[in-house]
């Protein structure tokens, strides 16, 4: 679904990516991790160019990515950001999620079914009229999906889109993304400092200034502490919790999640 | 006792059909030189409570005594006062990287002081040390505040408030939306200005950061205050906890889900093997 081959992307002096190659399948969950600073925004806005390729190649959906195709492409990936204030451009949530569809000419009849389609999808009925300042920020950001996916994205970039949500939104809206990535078609690239929402993606990528350090499954990632903690970042707590008890013979495995470290205890 | 709350309410919109009680019959008391936490859903009044620590807002009933003096309902407080008590209880709110405003650091750090009547020179001796404490490179106090990452504005926000040497630290939030790195860094600079006789106020989210470093709780719900205490004692209450709407740290939740709730949960990660060895 997307193919980054020995991308180079630079901001004036400062470079961010060396050739940089990446592949990620269609129907895929994968969370990128990495401190600030470390290229994961960045990789964000080029994959909907939002920047361009100083060089190397950018395939999104079999269309590589130029000026000619961008329109195209940007009908296939969507991006939610970390501000819900900042993306919320509709008088009510309604307006919020038709937006994308009007840049896109859709008809009036086809708007107005995928809209309530995806205020529905997105548990969001009820809402429809209500204006941005009526609704909390997992309310925001759940109509910021639903306009994301109203356009027909099969790639969905959440970037850091729980961030600013206090837990019981940030709960809410992992809870939608975890059901969003039961679709086989549906690719989700997550952007996150959150170890406790990384934990639920099928694989996780590492990046440190600029490179791929880490690239395989939640477990095989979380299991070196040490280089993690080398680059700034720490494992989950069920890792750490499991590795001790593994170490002292009270549990036979490591686990990820803390379903997972509940599920070993009992 | 430093600050002491007593039957605080407070209304938006007193004396119009659009009343709204936020806060209700609040007492609390925090010591001089703690670190404290302030936690609940949002809307529960934490926000509004904190304002009250700097005379930003004037409760409708009860009586605030803050270090410089106290704020009484229904009686107007000296301006003299209200300056006294600004000075020294800072309040830093939530994501302050976005009131920056000056052209430099150094100036929009300056700005506390100068507002307070210091002449420049004493401004920038008060900025350079405040700048210090955060941890700010001497390089970026010419640099714009808009050229930072984000963790360096809130530290940037932080100094601000740190250049008027308040007694007393409120902040709205620190941490939110930073990475681990970055909420480690601003951690550490509020323990270091504990240890140099500060006392810290955070509201706060992150259970975990509660767990490890808060010596006093204050768990708030539909404007009031549930439970007080150290935080083994507030979260070993865990079913009241719930009734919050906030969560149990980490080690907590997974012991409790595993083990059923009791009176002594674990808090850290140390805790919670030790407590499943135990069990096992």
């Amino acid at each position: 679904m997307i193919e980054i081959k020995d991308l180079t992307f630079s901001y004036d002096k400062t470079e961010v990516f060396s050739g940089l190659n990446l592949s990620i399948k269609e129907g895929e969950f994968v969370a990128i991790l990495g401190h600030n600073g470390s290229g994961k925004s960045t990789l964000s806005k080029l994959l909907v160019g939002l920047e361009t390729p100083r060089a190397g190649e950018l395939w999104v959906a079999g269309l590589k990515s130029s000026e000619e195709t961008i329109a195209e492409i940007r009908k296939k990936i969507s991006i939610v950001f970390q501000n819900p204030d900042n993306q919320f451009v509709g008088a009510t949530v309604a307006d919020d999620i038709a937006f994308g569809l009007e840049n896109q000419q859709v008809p009036r009849d086809e708007m107005v079914a995928l809209v309530a389609t995806y205020l529905n999808k997105m548990g969001l009925e009820g809402l429809e009229h209500a204006p941005p300042h009526e609704l909390s920020g997992g309310q925001k950001q759940r109509t910021a999906i639903a306009g994301a996916l109203a356009i027909g994205a099969d790639v969905l970039i959440l970037d850091e889109a729980t961030s600013m949500l206090d837990p019981a939104g940030r709960a809410d809206i992992m809870k939608l993304v975890r059901e969003l990535a039961q679709d086989a078609k549906r690719t989700i690239i997550m952007i996150t400092h959150h170890l406790d929402e990384a934990v639920y993606a099928d694989r996780i990528v590492v990046l440190n200034e600029g490179q791929i350090v880490k690239d395989g499954t939640p477990l095989g990632v979380f299991d070196d502490v040490e280089g993690l903690a080398a680059i700034g970042l720490d494992v989950p707590f069920a890792v750490r919790a499991s590795k001790m008890l593994y170490e002292r013979q009270v549990i036979k495995k490591i686990c990820v999640t803390n379903e997972e470290l509940v599920a070993a205890l009992c | 006792m430093l600050i002491k709350f007593e039957d605080v309410s407070y209304e938006y919109n007193s004396g119009t059909p659009m009343v709204q009680r936020v806060l209700h019959d609040v007492d609390l008391v925090i010591e001089a030189g703690t670190f404290n936490c302030l936690i609940g859903h949002t809307g529960s009044g934490k926000s509004t409570l904190m304002q009250h620590l700097n005379a930003l807002l004037v409760p409708s009933t009860g009586v605030v005594t803050v270090p410089g003096g106290e704020v009484r309902a229904q009686a107007k407080t000296k301006t003299n006062v209200i300056r006294e008590i600004r000075q020294n209880v800072g309040l830093v709110f939530q994501f302050p990287e976005y009131q920056l405003f000056e052209t430099t650091v150094l100036a929009d750090i300056m700005f506390g002081p100068k507002n307070y009547g210091a002449t420049d020179e004493e401004a920038e001796v008060a900025a350079q040390k405040a700048a210090q404490l955060v941890g700010l490179d001497e390089a970026v106090l010419m640099t714009s505040p808009f050229e930072l990452s984000g963790g360096q504005m809130r530290r940037v926000a932080i100094a601000g408030v740190l250049a008027m040497n308040p007694d007393v630290l409120v902040l709205d939030e620190p941490t939110a939306g930073l990475d681990p790195r970055g909420r480690g860094e601003i951690l550490d600079i509020l323990l270091g200005l504990q240890k140099q006789g500060k006392t810290i106020v955070v509201a706060t989210h992150d259970m975990d950061l509660v767990a490890a470093h808060a010596e006093h709780v204050m768990v708030m719900r539909e404007g009031r205050v549930l439970l007080a205490g150290a935080p083994k004692e507030v979260f070993s209450q865990a079913d009241t906890v719930n009734t919050a709407g906030i969560y149990l740290p980490t080690a907590a939740a997974v012991y409790a889900e595993a083990f059923g709730s009791d009176e002594a949960l674990p808090l850290t990660l140390d805790e919670f093997i030790t407590r499943v060895v135990e069990q096992t």
